[in-house]
C-alpha cells in the first residue's frame, strides 16, 4: 500500500474548502502588515491619471494655502523653483552676502503636500546665474534626494518627481558636487511639509487643527572680516569663495538670522496671531543645531524633529532641531502682548540676530499672570 | 588795691590770634581745591553756544510711571526759569573730542565711530562725556557740565520728544501698552537714518540750538527713575549708573555704554547713537561748587 494521498475528488474538493476558508484570514494578517504599501502602490499608468494641481508658493514667514486634511486621493503638485543670485544685505550695518536662493528669499519658500502625494519639481536655472546648482529633498528617496537628476547649469532646468512617502516637515536644499556646505550657507535651503492625510494628530489622536503656520528658516552666515574687523564686500561669489570658505572652517558664524537677515521678523513684519488662536510655527535649520523657545509662550505639541508619525511631545519649553532638520510646534496662545521666538543660544539670538517677534492681541488673563507688588523702592 | 576795673581791653593778641588761625585755614582750605594751581593760558577757544533767556518751559516728564501697578505715560511738567541758560550751540564734535583725547584726559573713540572732524563725536560713554567736561573746564577756565534732563528740554523746546502713547490711564490690559509701544519703536527705528551726519545737518530750533533730535542721543546727569503715581502722593525710586539720553525719545542708559544695541528680548528701537553738548554755568560761584564737587566735598 502506498502513502501517498489519495486524490480523490472529495480531498480536493476539502482541500478547496479549506484554503477557502483560511484564505480570508491569511490576506486580513497579510494587508495589516503592509497596509500602507499595498493602498499606495500605484502603477505607472496609474500615475497618469492623478490629478495635478499647480502650486502658487509665497514667501517665508508665510505658507502658501492648503489643506490640513487631504481632498481626495493622491495628486501631483507642480512646483517651480527658480534659483536666483543676488547680493543681500543681512543686517542694519549693510554687511553685505552674495546669497544663492530658491525663488529669491532666504529661506526658499515654504511647499505643503500631503502623504503619498507626488510633488513634480521644476529647478530652473536662468543663464543670469554664474554657478551650477541642484536640489536635494530630505523628503525624498534616492538619487541624493533628487540631487543626482537635477544638476542644472547657468541656462538650464530639470524637471524631477518624487513620492512623498513619509509625512513630517522636511528640509530641502542645493547640494552641488564639490560646493555643498558653500551653497547651504549661502541661503539655499528651505522646507516641504507633508501632511498626513487626515491632518496632524497628538498621542491619543485628538485632531490639532491650526489658524495659521509660519515657517521661520534659520541660517547661519560667514561673512570674512578684514583686518580692522570690518566686514568684507565682494564684486561676486567667485571672488567671496576663498574667504567665506576659511570662516566656515572655523565653524563660528558672523551672523545667524531668521528669513535672511537680522531683525527681519520684527518690527512692521513682525509675526502676528491672536489670543485663542492656533498657531503652527515650522522652523528649519539646513546646517546647524538649534533650539526654539517662545518666550511668554510654549511648545503645547512639539515635534522637534518633525516628523508627524511620531507622536508629539506636550508642553515644551525649548527643543532641539539638530542641523539638517525642520521641526514644528503647536501653539495656542493665551496672553496678549510682545512674544520673542528665539533660537535659545542666547549669544546666537541677541548678537548673532537668531530672533523673531511675535505680536498678539486679545485680552489679558490675570489668573495666568498678574503683578501683585509692582517693582517699587522698600 | 584800686576798686574800679580797669576796662577790659580785648587784647589785641586775642583778636590778631582767631585771625590769622582763620586766614591760614582759608588759604590751607584755598590750596585744597587748587585755587594755587599755576593757571593754565587758556589755550581752547570757547566753543559757539546759545543762550537760552529765562521763561516759561514746559515739556513731557521722563520716567516710567505706573498708576495701580500699571504702566502709564508721565505727567507734562510745566515751569519757569529766572536764569538764562547757556547751551552749545552744537553737540561736541569729533575734531573737539580728539584734543581731549590728545591731551591724556579722555578716551579713545572706537574707529567705527569715526566719520570726520566735523562731525559730532559718537561712540561716547556718560563717563568718557564727563571727562570731557573737566578737561574742557580746565582749558577754558570755565565751568562746563553735561546738562540735566530739565536744562536740555529747556534748551531744545519744541524740538523736545513728547513720548505720551495717549493710552487710557485705567485699562487693566498691560499687554494694550506693550503693543503700543513696539509699534512706536518700529516706526521709529524706519524712520532714523542712524548714519551720523556733520554739524549743522539737522537744522536749528528757535533758541539757535543745532541738531537736537536728529540721529544722536544726548547724555545727561539726570537718573532714570520709576515713579508710582497711585496713593496720595508718589513715590520715586532712581537708579543712579542709569542715565536718561535724549534725543528722538527719551531713553535711559548705563553710564558706561558707548554703542546701544537692541537684542532678541529688548523690543525697543535703542538710540542709533550716543554723544553729548554741555552747558556753561555762569554763576558766580559755580567754580568753588565745581572744584567741590570735583573732590567729592559735595555731591
Amino acid at each position: 500500500m502506498s502513502n501517498q494521498i489519495q486524490m480523490t475528488r472529495r480531498s480536493i474538493l476539502a482541500g478547496a474548502a479549506f484554503a477557502g476558508a483560511i484564505a480570508p484570514l491569511v490576506t486580513a494578517s497579510v494587508a495589516s502588515a503592509n497596509e500602507t504599501i499595498v493602498e499606495a502602490k500605484v502603477t505607472q499608468a496609474d500615475i497618469s491619471t492623478l490629478e495635478r494641481v499647480k502650486l502658487e508658493l509665497v514667501k517665508p514667514p508665510f505658507v502658501h494655502a492648503h489643506s490640513q486634511k487631504a481632498e481626495g486621493g493622491p495628486k501631483i503638485y507642480e512646483v517651480t523653483l527658480t534659483i536666483e543670485e543676488k547680493k543681500i544685505v543681512v543686517d542694519d550695518a549693510g554687511t553685505e552676502v552674495h546669497a544663492m536662493t530658491f525663488d529669491g528669499s532666504v529661506p526658499g519658500p515654504m511647499i505643503v503636500v500631503h502623504q503619498d502625494d507626488y510633488v513634480e519639481v521644476t529647478l530652473v536655472n536662468p543663464d543670469t546665474n554664474e554657478l551650477q546648482h541642484n536640489i536635494d529633498f530630505h523628503s525624498a528617496t534616492g538619487g541624493l534626494g533628487g540631487g543626482a537628476l537635477t544638476i542644472v547649469n547657468p541656462g538650464e532646468k530639470a524637471v524631477m518627481r518624487f513620492k512623498a512617502t513619509k509625512s513630517g516637515v522636511f528640509v530641502y536644499h542645493c547640494a552641488p558636487p564639490g560646493m555643498v556646505p558653500w551653497h547651504v550657507t549661502s541661503g539655499m535651503n528651505g522646507a516641504i511639509m507633508v501632511l498626513p492625510r487626515d491632518g496632524l494628530k497628538d498621542a491619543k489622536g485628538n485632531e490639532l487643527v491650526y489658524d495659521r503656520a509660519y515657517y521661520v528658516g534659520e541660517q547661519d552666515f560667514y561673512v570674512p572680516r578684514d583686518a580692522e574687523g570690518n566686514y568684507k564686500k565682494y564684486e561676486s561669489n567667485g571672488e567671496a569663495y576663498a574667504d567665506v570658505l576659511e570662516v566656515m572652517k572655523t565653524l563660528t558664524p558672523s551672523h545667524i538670522v531668521f528669513n535672511g537677515a537680522v531683525g527681519a521678523l520684527t518690527g512692521d513684519n513682525a509675526l502676528k496671531a491672536k489670543v485663542g488662536e492656533k498657531v503652527l510655527i515650522l522652523h528649519s535649520q539646513a546646517n546647524r543645531d538649534t533650539r526654539p523657545h517662545l518666550i511668554g509662550g510654549h511648545g503645547d505639541y512639539v515635534w522637534a524633529t518633525g516628523k508627524f508619525v511620531n507622536p508629539p511631545d506636550l508642553d515644551q519649553e525649548t527643543w532641539f532641531i539638530p542641523g539638517g532638520t525642520a521641526g514644528a510646534a503647536f501653539y495656542t496662545f493665551h496672553q496678549p502682548g510682545i512674544y520673542a521666538y528665539v533660537n535659545h543660544n542666547l549669544i546666537e539670538a541677541f548678537e548673532k540676530g537668531a530672533a523673531a517677534h511675535f505680536k498678539v492681541e486679545g485680552e489679558w488673563n490675570n489668573d495666568l499672570m498678574t503683578a501683585i507688588v509692582t517693582p517699587n523702592s522698600h | 588795691m584800686s576798686a574800679d576795673k580797669k576796662p577790659s581791653i580785648v587784647s589785641l593778641f586775642s583778636i590778631v590770634l582767631p585771625v590769622v588761625v582763620a586766614a591760614v585755614f582759608g588759604v590751607g582750605i584755598a590750596g585744597q581745591l587748587g585755587y594755587f594751581e599755576p593757571q593754565r593760558s587758556t589755550a581752547v577757544a570757547d566753543p559757539p553756544t546759545v543762550t537760552v533767556p529765562a521763561g516759561p518751559f514746559e515739556f513731557r516728564d521722563y520716567g516710567e510711571f505706573y498708576k495701580n501697578g500699571f504702566a502709564v505715560d508721565g505727567p507734562m511738567v510745566r515751569g519757569k526759569t529766572s536764569m538764562a541758560l547757556v547751551v552749545m550751540k552744537f553737540q561736541v564734535t569729533e575734531g573737539e573730542y580728539r584734543r581731549c583725547v590728545e591731551a591724556g584726559k579722555c578716551p579713545d573713540v572706537a574707529a567705527v565711530h569715526v566719520h570726520g572732524d566735523a562731525y559730532p563725536v559718537t561712540g561716547v560713554s556718560f563717563d568718557d562725556a564727563q571727562a570731557y567736561a573737566r578737561w574742557l573746564s580746565t582749558e577754558t577756565g570755565k565751568v562746563w557740565n553735561l546738562p540735566t534732563h530739565e536744562q536740555i528740554a529747556i534748551a531744545a523746546a519744541t524740538k523736545f520728544p513728547d513720548d505720551a502713547l495717549g493710552l487710557d490711564p485705567d485699562s487693566r490690559n498691560p499687554a494694550l501698552r506693550w503693543l503700543a509701544d513696539y509699534d512706536r519703536e518700529t516706526r521709529r527705528k524706519a524712520e532714523s537714518d542712524p548714519v551720523p551726519k556733520a554739524i549743522g545737518h539737522f537744522g536749528e530750533n528757535d533758541f539757535g540750538l543745532a541738531d537736537f533730535a536728529g540721529n544722536v542721543w544726548e547724555w545727561t546727569t539726570t537718573c532714570h527713575r520709576r515713579v508710582d503715581l497711585a496713593g496720595q502722593w508718589s513715590s520715586t525710586l532712581s537708579t543712579c549708573g542709569i542715565y536718561v539720553t535724549v534725543g528722538q525719545h527719551r531713553s535711559p542708559m548705563s553710564s558706561f555704554v558707548r554703542d546701544p544695541k537692541t537684542g532678541g528680548c529688548s523690543v525697543g528701537a535703542p538710540p542709533a547713537n550716543l554723544g553729548f553738548r554741555l552747558v556753561r554755568d555762569d554763576r558766580w560761584y559755580a567754580d568753588l561748587l565745581k572744584r567741590l564737587r570735583d573732590r567729592g566735598i559735595v555731591s
